[in-house]
């Protein structure tokens, strides 16, 4: 069909004219509450603008008015998918500030903790990529599995989304004998059912087709764009924050990044898929690394930023002190000024901290990687279909909660 | 010489020198952080240094990690500070640079034209600190509402109802 003519008409020219969509705010295929103003030629998109902040908290503000550790239930709400990465992102930073050396073993424990949260934010994003092509079984089929992971964050921590898992200066408990067993029963059960999810979609024709070339972005402009994670990786650059400035000693450990090329919505599905076997390479890895370490080690000795047992602090002096000075926000904070990143479900989730001495930072910024990939959004889209708009965003993972933080 | 990320030192003065050479007075100060080095510029020169350091060819620094703005109401005549955090990746060479400039004259120039990231990086610090960027394509609020006719995140603004009278701050405010 002619771009310039209406062929039906068979008089005069008729005027080009393109309709406006709005996709969202609140659209089911949108996974969350995004607007995009669409210009449509039928259904080509010709040109879209987003509009973010619909669920904008001030969290940014909200955090100059905590003390450090209450900081950490603001950072579960950022991407909500893998709330304990955000959690430990943000313990590391404050130790970082107070210059805290984390014992081995809490470090592996966090690993432990971090990749489960990364399989579950994988899990997510790649199975509703499934579902936007049409797929649902493997969404109701997988989603058990994240299920099972957020048993053991509920043994864990008490919650299941929102975690507030550990503290400055380590874990708030240690592992317990049924979180063990829930790990272990999780390590047989998860590699076969996510073997069967990749049977369902990896080598199918219909997805294929339907994802290969898709909201595509080269390596340059996402570098451009300052995408970072999976999205990143998928265009063929091989960052990833583990790996290039480690943190909790993930030097220490053996798995591979793995890389796209074409930087489309296959490539970023199949980024995920792989990290998510990287990531149970990983768990096996630091098991048999807690094993070595002294047993029942969950925090380091900073009695005067981490909260002692209850028990003591009825029955000891010291322990009532550091209770009151911690509680009551007296501690002594040094002046100082650091950034640490980790990395997240969807990329580098970093804490820039900004503290004067006071009980609350005197400035923090979060580097939120949704909200710097996002922006990329209408580039990637221009030109191409509608359904394939959707499936590039669920692909890109946006999270709402990160995005308008 | 091949800079190694963790030569903090060495890294520090290879871009204060090659700044040095390059924007003369333009360059004010360095320092070494507890993480990386961190380099203040002037602020007309700030587009111009992120080009430089982007087109350079050693340095090479191409990746735009994060920006923040950071305001000191009692800095007299520097009120607000903007921090641009850039990463070289091939090497993993991470530098901070700020820019100090007066609440009188909020007017950073945009570097849009370098990195495609800053767009929105941008439009996040005018919409909560009201900085205006010179230059950029589309500068209009982005996570609050249109209509707000203030920028919150400015000290002035205090996080709760100022009216309130039941909240004492002596003992667990700031």
């Amino acid at each position: 069909m002619s771009k310039e003519k209406n062929i039906n008409t068979n008089k005069e020219v008729v005027e080009k004219e393109y309709s406006t969509l709005n996709l969202g705010p609140t659209h089911p295929a949108t996974h969350g509450i995004f607007q995009n103003v669409l210009k449509m030629d039928g259904e080509i998109i010709m040109d879209s603008e987003s509009t973010v902040g619909y669920i904008h908290r001030a969290f940014e503000k909200l955090a100059e008015r905590r003390p450090y550790y209450q900081i950490t239930p603001i950072t579960d709400r950022l991407n909500y998918c893998s709330s304990p990465i955000n959690n430990m992102g943000w313990h590391m930073t404050v130790e970082k500030l107070l210059g805290i050396e984390i014992p081995k073993r809490v470090q592996y424990m966090r690993i432990i903790i971090m990749e489960l949260a990364r399989i579950s934010d994988h899990v997510i994003c790649n199975s509703v990529i499934g579902v936007d092509t049409g797929a649902m079984t493997g969404f109701l089929y997988i989603f058990q599995m994240r299920e099972r992971i957020y048993d053991i964050y509920e043994e864990l921590c008490g919650a299941r989304l929102t975690t507030n898992i550990g503290r400055i200066g380590g874990l708030e408990r240690d592992f317990s004998s049924k979180a063990w067993d829930l790990l272990e029963k999780f390590l047989i059960d998860f590699p076969p059912a996510l073997k069967e999810f990749e049977n369902l979609l990896m080598r199918n024709r219909i997805f294929m087709d339907r994802t290969i070339g898709c909201g595509g972005i080269s390596a340059e402009r996402a570098l451009n764009y300052s995408f970072s994670g999976p999205n990143l990786r998928a265009a063929g650059v091989d960052y990833d924050v583990r790996v290039m400035n480690p943190y909790c000693s993930y030097e220490e450990f053996d798995f591979i990044i793995p890389v796209g090329t074409n930087g489309d919505t296959y490539d970023r599905f199949m980024v995920r898929q792989q990290e998510m076997w990287e990531s149970v390479k990983i768990i096996h890895q630091a098991i048999s690394k807690i094993k070595k370490e002294p047993a029942g080690v969950f925090h380091a000795d900073v009695p005067e930023f981490y909260l002692p047992p209850k028990e003591e602090v009825y029955n000891n002096m010291e322990a009532l002190i550091y209770h009151f000075k911690i509680v009551m926000g007296e501690t002594e904070i040094p002046k100082g000024e650091v950034y640490h990143a980790v990395e997240g479900g969807n990329g580098e989730v970093g804490y820039y901290l900004i503290s004067d001495g006071g009980r609350t930072p005197y400035r923090l910024h979060m580097r939120r990687p949704c909200f710097i990939y996002y922006q990329a959004y209408a580039e990637m889209i221009r030109g191409g279909m509608l359904s394939d708009a959707i499936l590039t965003m669920s692909s890109m993972n946006v999270i709402a909660g990160e995005l308008d933080a | 010489m091949e800079l190694n990320s963790m030569d903090k030192q060495a890294l520090l003065t290879a871009v204060e020198s090659k700044l040095k050479a390059q924007f003369g007075e333009g360059f004010i100060s360095s320092k070494l952080n507890v993480d990386f080095p961190e380099f203040t510029v002037k602020r007309d020169l700030i587009c111009e240094v992120v080009k430089f350091l982007y087109d350079d060819e050693e340095l090479a620094f191409q990746y735009l990690t994060t920006m923040a703005t950071i305001h000191y109401p009692d800095n007299q005549g520097h009120e607000f500070a903007l921090m641009y955090q850039l990463h070289n990746l091939p090497n993993n060479l991470r530098i901070r640079i700020k820019i100090f400039f007066s609440n009188s004259d909020v007017n950073v120039p945009s570097i849009t034209s370098v990195f495609s990231a800053a767009n929105w990086m941008e439009r996040q610090e005018f919409d909560f600190f009201g900085i205006i960027f010179r230059g950029h394509p589309n500068l209009k609020r982005i996570l609050n509402m249109d209509e707000m006719n203030y920028h919150p995140m400015r000290k002035e603004y205090a996080l709760e109802d100022g009216t309130r009278e039941d909240k004492d701050d002596q003992m667990f405010g700031r």
